[in-house]
């Protein structure tokens, strides 16, 4: 099985991305998707409107980052997306502390951005950008060609060697270029899966830097995916 | 790269019905105008060539250069990029000023020549009417002063055989100079426009309607005699414009 893992500030389109890139794979190879959010997800609804059979799990991380519930989960969703047969494996998550990034070693780390969150909004996602293996541009029907180009500069400042591919969610355009992506990905191998990034310092065991994915290896973060409404509650 | 032409082969139209013409060759040198009504697909049309696109948007078209599909460089990295893009947008969303803007983009363009960003905002102030300054924020431009400086943009920082221009007439700035500035030996113009003058300046006419380009029309003899008359009465109004714009009283 292979692993997308989406990652970027709300509404900069990620849901929009991955739908288009469902809609050319979806039904001749089997999909799976996870959601992380904080407090609401609309996705189910959405995607299920235009993908009927899709399966999909909507995760609330709660108080916790979202990212530190990404790695909690991580583990049990690749088992149930296994289990359900799929061949892919699409994570979207809310990604709001700034501070950590939900990428994995193996398989592909996606931030989506789009210039309406600001010319620099990049420079402030330290590694959510830093880390990802490739940035989709979203919106850009809304935004001059110039305009384009210097936030392809911004990004590049963050990160050299990221490959940046420019979209219109909204209808589509652009999506076959970020396809060519997915051919050169191989399976990921579940038990040398660890964080890219170090995460933050802070007070459970994924704050202090454990890489390990997983409920066995970490402790001070509570549930399941399994039947978990809010993985985590502050006081 | 040297850009010898262009080649469009045909998407469907919004109906879903094959466009009326098997491959449509544009080389360098040539200046086409884009027509048709307000919904037609104009923009589509060029956001196509400029997106180099292979059939992945909404009309399906593919877009070839100098008979191959185009390599990927020229979208992955700007200062390859042989085309440049004046958009139908009269505002920016750039949160920047005017002049770090530009000077990332000559960055991106990899224009390293001294003067670039003066120069720049320079022809803008020769396109537009109230001038704009070097520290003025990008989004507080106006509608033609927008318009004006992604054009000086294109010209100085873009400097891309291929031009695509739409709808250069748009929110008052001065069609007249705008085209001449454009206009160099060479290189291949797309002009959008709803404006009989642009059209009749250019050797091609592409006609659309209903998502489809229906009519490849080359300027006729004709045609290019009537030009010199229209163009008078063109000018005639314009400066008759600028006057009322000035506040002045007309005396016929
Ligand atoms: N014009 C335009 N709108 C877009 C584009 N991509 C997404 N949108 C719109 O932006 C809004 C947010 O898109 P989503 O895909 O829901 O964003 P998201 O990142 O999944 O948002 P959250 O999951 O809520 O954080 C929606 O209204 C989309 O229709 C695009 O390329 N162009
Ligand atoms: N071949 C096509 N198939 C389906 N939809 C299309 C096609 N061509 C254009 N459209 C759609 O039609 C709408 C209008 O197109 P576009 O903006 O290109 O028109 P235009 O001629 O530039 O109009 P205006 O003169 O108002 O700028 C857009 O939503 C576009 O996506
Ligand atoms: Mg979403
Ligand atoms: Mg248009
Ligand atoms: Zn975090």
């Amino acid at each position: 099985m292979k692993l997308m893992n989406f990652a970027g500030p709300p509404s900069a389109g990620k849901t929009a991305v991955i739908k288009n890139i469902i809609r050319k794979l979806y039904p001749q190879v089997k999909v799976a998707y996870l959601k992380i959010d904080v407090v609401m997800a609309f996705e189910k609804e959405e995607l299920q409107r235009d993908f009927a059979d899709l399966p999909i799990q909507i995760v609330y991380a709660g108080d916790l980052c979202p990212d530190h519930a990404s790695v909690m989960v991580m583990k049990d969703a690749i088992q149930w997306a296994m289990r359900e047969g799929s061949e892919l494996l699409i994570v979207e998550s809310a990604g709001l502390c700034l501070r950590c990034s939900p990428y994995l070693n193996q398989g592909l780390g996606v931030i989506v951005l789009s210039m309406l969150g600001g010319m620099n909004s990049p420079l402030k996602m330290g590694p959510m950008v830093s880390l990802a293996d490739i940035a989709v541009v979203t919106k850009v029907d809304l935004i001059s060609q110039a305009e384009r180009e210097v936030f392809r500069e911004k990004i590049r400042e963050v990160s050299r060697s990221i490959r940046i591919y420019e979209v219109n969610a909204l209808q589509g355009t652009g999506t076959s270029r970020l396809m060519t992506e997915l051919d050169g990905m191989t399976d990921i191998d579940v038990d040398t899966l660890k964080l890219k990034g170090v995460p933050p310092l802070g007070v459970c065991t994924i704050c202090i830097g454990k890489k390990d994915i997983g409920w066995d290896n970490h402790f001070g973060v509570i549930r399941k995916l399994e039947g978990a409404d809010y993985l985590y509650r502050g006081e | 790269m040297i850009i010898k032409r262009i080649t469009v082969y045909p998407g469907l139209n919004k109906n879903g019905e094959k466009e009326g013409f098997e491959e449509l060759k544009i080389v360098s040198g040539n200046t086409v105008s884009i027509v048709g009504p307000t919904g037609s697909g104009k923009s589509s049309l060029v956001n196509d060539i400029e997106m180099l696109t292979q059939g992945d948007t909404i009309t399906g078209r593919k877009i070839f250069i100098n008979g191959k599909i185009p390599p990927s460089s020229f979208r992955q990295d700007p200062s390859k990029n042989p085309i440049v893009l004046i958009t139908q947008h009269t505002n920016f969303l750039a949160d920047l000023p005017i002049d770090e803007f530009l000077r990332i983009h000559a960055k991106a363009r990899r224009i390293a020549a001294e003067g670039t960003v003066e120069r720049t905002i320079y022809l803008t102030n020769k396109l537009t009417g109230e001038k704009v300054h070097e520290k003025m924020r990008m989004t507080s431009l106006s509608g033609g002063q927008t318009r004006a400086m992604m054009i000086a943009d294109a010209i100085v920082i873009g400097q891309a055989p291929i031009v695509l221009l739409d709808e250069i007439e748009n929110a008052g700035i001065f069609k007249k100079e705008a085209m001449e500035m454009v206009r160099t030996e060479g290189k291949i113009i797309l002009f959008v426009t709803h404006d009989p003058v642009v059209a009749l300046l250019c050797d091609i006419r592409l006609v659309m309607k209903n998502g489809g380009i229906v009519k490849v029309h080359r300027t006729t003899e004709l045609e290019k005699k009537a030009r010199k008359r229209i163009i008078e009465q063109d000018i005639l109004l314009s400066v008759v414009r600028e006057r009322v714009r000035r506040g002045e009283v007309l005396s016929f």
